[in-house]
């Protein structure tokens, strides 16, 4: 592969690079924009954004929406605000994320060091599991779910994300190890090291990179999962689904600058991944869709 | 002690497929199993909850009879091919521009992939009082002078849909950027400055010879784009609901409110065993070259 910082060959003159500046900066500003809105007008009374102009700065700044969003507002049938449904996503995502990412590290391993007859069709069955379109198994989940009494609670959604994203996990850090030198395995291997030794010792070391990629994935996928929230959640709604409930309500007034600090602050964490980590998410998938 | 080292070789053997079968497991019973428990479904009289009578093809007769459904199926063309097309040529476009030593492209880059991080929740919810008359775009527009202007899309039964594309576009054209900017990177400059030499001119460049060559990114770019389009629940749900009136229902938001709401569980999973079908028959034949070539 060719240096990933290579300039390119392609020369332009000044007029063509005046309009590649131009609609460069106009898409950034489009990406924007709503970034914008939802910053400038979470920050100003509920008046200033019916009687006034919403790209306007706040004239009178306040942080009272913020503070209602987080633990007043009106979600559903209770004035809670968005904090109890944070800390479930929180109690969520964590677990989910962090044992899909140890299944897929091993899946991996075994899927690439320890190969067997039949191991593509075992991957490509779990491959496939990453693709479909989960109205398919709605109905059986919340069959199951109900069955094992995790319907409505947080472990049942855990379990749900769990079984949905190792797919996902398994692929990353499969393909990943597949680029690591077999012949070190082997070596360490004839040196009468176990399985889990060699996993240990030789590969985990090494997984850094791939481990950031799945865990940012699997972070950001939970984090902003609806579809499974809405019905599995019960009790136990996790961030986005409360939000939704806080923007739709049809009771009363509609509070635009309470429902823009509610959508930031369930945009935060996932934000705050992508600001800290997102460059090597962003390089670890390129490589890989370079590779496929 | 023959038979302990015995033991443990043979351990040894085994326990990668020990590691390995949970996860195996798992998904043939809550992919394939759940599935086929949705397939069985789709051809019995369930209600509200899951029961076994047997009704053939009943259900999906009456699926296609329903004008929600054929709404549904109409919505959910338009709106993939319009995504599809419209986030492909943005990302190739903001790719080759951003391709050409760019100054600032390490702060335009972070600016445009953004989006792909938030929920379609918030994007939603950002984009529903944007686009709303009453306070948004069309309103700004007035207080700016532009009194004339009109932009009642969100509010209009025939213009709906094509919000919904707007707020889809500006989440994930900026994610194709970077599948094409990868593929442009992996571009050996060495055939750009021959075809350059041979008197090649920039436009003929990019048509003839990088284009072809981004093949792969338009293949992963198409099967991503169109797996996430057919499970556009999210986005409809906060940005129209659906509405106004069923206007911008798809098959995702049909699928839950017949299941869950309506009480017709057997034409719920009848509309979802349709929904399986097509995204498979994108996805197999994809992934079935992917395998194929890495073995």
């Amino acid at each position: 592969m060719a240096a990933v910082t290579q300039d390119t060959a392609v020369s332009t003159g000044r007029i063509t690079r005046t309009f590649i500046y131009l609609v460069l900066v106009l898409f950034a500003l489009f990406y924007l924009l709503p970034l914008y809105v939802m910053g400038v007008n979470s920050l100003k009374p509920l008046n200033e954004i019916t009687g006034g102009n919403m790209m306007a700065l706040p004239s009178q700044w306040t942080l009272e929406p913020w503070r209602s969003a987080w633990s007043t507002a009106q979600i559903g049938v209770e004035p809670t605000g968005l904090k109890p449904y944070f800390l479930n996503s929180i109690l969520m995502v964590v677990p989910a994320v962090a044992i899909s990412t140890i299944i897929g590290a091993l899946n991996g391993y075994v899927l690439t060091k320890w190969r067997f007859r039949g191991d593509t069709w075992v991957f490509g069955l779990m491959l496939f599991s990453c693709f479909i379109p989960f109205q398919i198994v709605l109905i059986p989940m919340a069959v199951v779910l109900g069955k094992l009494g995790l319907a409505g609670t947080v472990p049942g959604l855990i379990l749900v994300h769990v079984v949905y994203g190792i797919g996902f996990t398994t692929l990353y850090f499969r393909n990943y190890y597949a680029s690591f030198p077999t012949e070190l395995v082997r070596a360490a291997m004839i040196d009468g090291a176990g399985f889990f030794r060699i996993f240990w010792r030789i590969l985990l070391p090494v997984s850094g990179p791939i481990a950031v990629v799945s865990v940012i994935w699997q972070f950001t996928n939970i984090w902003n999962d609806f579809l499974f929230g809405v019905s599995f959640g019960g009790t136990s709604q996790p961030m986005t689904v409360a939000l939704n409930n806080l923007v739709q309500s049809s009771t009363g007034v509609k509070e635009y600058n309470v429902h823009f600090a509610g959508a930031i602050l369930a945009a935060l964490p996932t934000l705050l991944v992508y600001i800290v980590a997102g460059r090597y998410f962003v390089r670890g998938l390129m490589a890989g869709s370079v590779k496929g | 002690m023959a038979t302990e080292a015995d033991f443990r070789t043979r351990l040894q053997d085994w326990l990668p497929k020990l590691v390995l079968a949970p996860s195996f497991a798992v998904t043939l019973l809550f992919v394939y199993g759940f599935i086929l428990f949705t397939i069985v479904l789709s051809f019995t009289g369930s209600k509200m909850l899951p029961k076994f009578t047997w009704v053939g093809f009943e259900n999906y007769e009456k699926l296609f009879a329903l004008p929600a459904w054929n709404t549904a199926i109409v919505n959910i063309a338009i709106f993939a091919t319009l995504y599809i097309v419209i986030c492909t040529v943005i990302g190739l476009m903001l790719a080759i521009f951003l391709d050409q030593k760019i100054r600032g492209e390490g702060m335009l880059r972070p600016i445009y992939l953004y989006p792909m991080a938030l929920s379609f929740i918030v994007t939603g919810t950002a984009w529903k009082w944007f686009l709303d008359p009453g306070i948004g775009l069309e309103r700004i527009m007035h207080q700016w002078g532009w009194e004339s202007f009109s932009f009642t899309w969100i509010k209009d039964g025939e213009m709906a849909l094509y919000t919904i594309v707007i707020a889809a576009v500006w989440q994930t054209s900026g994610f194709v950027m970077a599948m094409f900017l990868a593929g442009l990177r992996g571009i050996d400059n060495e055939t750009l400055k021959a075809a350059q030499i041979d008197g090649a001119s920039n436009w003929q460049l990019y048509r003839r010879i990088v284009i072809p060559l981004l093949r792969p990114a338009f293949l992963s770019a198409f099967v991503i784009l169109s797996h996430l389009a057919i499970k556009s629940y999210d986005l409809v749900i906060a940005l129209t609901g659906g509405g106004p009136g069923r206007a911008t229902e798809m098959p995702a938001t049909f699928m839950y409110s017949y299941t869950f709401t309506r009480n017709q569980m057997g034409i719920g999973a009848s509309s979802a065993v349709i929904m399986l079908m097509t995204i498979a028959a994108i996805m197999v034949p994809y992934l079935y070259a992917e395998l194929k070539e890495k073995k």
